[in-house]
């Protein structure tokens, strides 16, 4: 009898550690897949912005539809619902800096990062507007959009190293 | 014997009354700013390109509200925390210095009430710029907001509570010398005021010796984080392979050339910058280039 309790106690135990350990690989799995597309999300900004810019500074030459059509992604990728890219956890300080530079103050309660984040559709949506009327409209919207994405990595971004 | 002790006394008063002399604050010369008066539209490209908001904004101030110069920003240094003072043209501010006065601070780190200013303020910087400017400066600050916001001291631990101490500490490290001795170009030269004279891109890029001055032989060559963790990345032509025209493209928008964005306190210095002409911009860009 007592035998039995013991291993009814070993298997509950190992069944709960056992648990616990399959869920939590399967939390950073899932952390990690999140931190992977919200990364894709910023390649895909860079992506865009990049044949913008290279109008705007004269290395590519000015092609109304081809502006506008990196602005309509841009501005349509600001639209996606993100929250499920941002899970809690997934901080630099949590998961180390080689895997994100996301700092905790994302999720703090004092967190502005929504007001930071309209402004990006903001000023994306304006590019948008903008880009196709000409070069001189594409770069006065290069501007508010360089600076609405320093509006979160100014505070909510590690710091270059 | 009882020369020998003379001797030391004599030694010993001679090395503290010259090291009270040494360590003396030093105003400008009393005639400098005398016939010369501000222009404030000229004072805001001197303010912008001084990066004053940088630091004397609140720290959580936007767009114009970056004007209003109430102070609070913490300079988390080896030495303690500075705290920027509120600048702003009222009585918790500035509102009753004179020219003179912004010019003692900025060119010499002297308070109107002859006391050194602690070098969180960047006057070795500030030192190369011209009286003019100062003038302008001062009479676009003065156009400014007030705010009612009370200057928080510095936390300092002693020793650094001894602002004598500050004297010696200008006489190993306000150099009179520009960094680049020769500008080869009208570009350049004002690339080199705007850098050296105004941008102070070097409290931050440049690494510091044990006194906490700036070393001059690594110039721009990247050094850690005086406010933070992390390091602030090189800038010398050796490090920062990018062309003139990225760098001054960055300048105005915080876009790199791989289209990554400005972050940390170097976005307050890009909305600074983006309020320069692009000439200004190219000739910090230039200024960069020609360094060795």
């Amino acid at each position: 009898m007592k035998y039995g309790l013991t291993l009814v106690a070993g298997l509950l135990t190992a069944g709960v550690l056992g648990t616990s350990a399959i869920s939590e690989s399967h939390v950073d799995k899932a952390t990690m897949a999140a931190v992977k597309a919200r990364q894709a999300q910023m390649s895909l900004y860079a992506f865009n912005i990049s044949l913008l810019g290279g109008m705007a500074k004269g290395e590519v030459e000015y092609d109304a539809a081809a502006a506008s059509a990196a602005a309509g992604n841009l501005a349509a990728l600001s639209k996606l619902d993100q929250s499920r890219l941002w899970p809690q956890g997934s901080d630099n300080e949590t998961l180390g800096d080689d895997v994100t530079e996301a700092l905790p103050a994302i999720w703090a309660a004092d967190s502005k990062i929504m007001d930071s984040a309209m402004t990006m559709t903001e000023a994306a949506v304006a590019m948008e507007s903008a880009a196709g009327e000409g070069l001189d409209a594409l770069r006065g919207a290069m501007g508010p959009l360089g600076k609405s994405c320093g509006s979160c990595h100014e505070t909510y971004r590690k710091a270059d190293d | 014997m009882r020369k020998l002790l003379v001797f030391l006394v004599t030694v010993g008063l001679l090395t503290a009354i010259a090291g009270w002399v040494a360590s003396r604050p030093v105003p400008v010369s009393a005639d400098l700013m005398a016939g010369v008066s501000g222009d404030a539209a000229r004072g805001e490209t001197v303010f912008w390109a001084g990066g004053c908001a940088n630091c004397h904004a609140a720290p959580e101030a936007k767009g114009d509200d970056v004007l209003i110069l109430a102070g609070g920003y913490r300079i988390e240094s080896p030495f303690g925390a500075f705290i920027a003072p509120n600048i702003s043209p009222g009585p918790e501010g500035i509102g009753n210095w004179t020219t003179e006065d912004l010019a003692n601070a900025l060119l010499a780190g002297v308070s109107p009430s002859g006391k050194h200013l602690y070098p969180s303020l960047p006057y070795t910087t500030y030192m190369h710029m011209t009286a003019q400017d100062v003038a302008d400066l001062k009479a676009f600050m003065d156009t400014l907001p007030v705010s009612d916001a009370v200057s928080q001291p510095h936390e300092l631990p002693f020793p650094f509570t001894i602002r004598r101490g500050v004297g010696l500490w200008k006489l190993v490290n306000m150099s009179p010398n520009w960094v680049l001795a020769n500008a080869d170009t009208p570009e350049i030269e004002r690339g080199r005021y705007l850098v050296e004279a105004l941008g102070h891109c070097a409290e931050c890029h440049t690494p510091r010796d044990a006194t906490g001055g700036l070393n001059r032989s690594r110039w721009m060559q990247g050094a850690p984080n005086p406010s933070g963790d992390g390091k602030i990345p090189a800038i010398d032509p050796v490090n920062l392979k990018w062309s003139a025209g990225d760098i001054s493209y960055y300048l105005e928008t915080g876009f790199t050339p791989d289209y990554d964005s400005a972050g940390g306190q170097m976005t307050k210095v890009v909305a600074s910058m983006a309020k320069l002409e692009k000439s200004d911009r190219d000739a910090i860009a230039a200024y960069l280039k020609a360094l060795p």
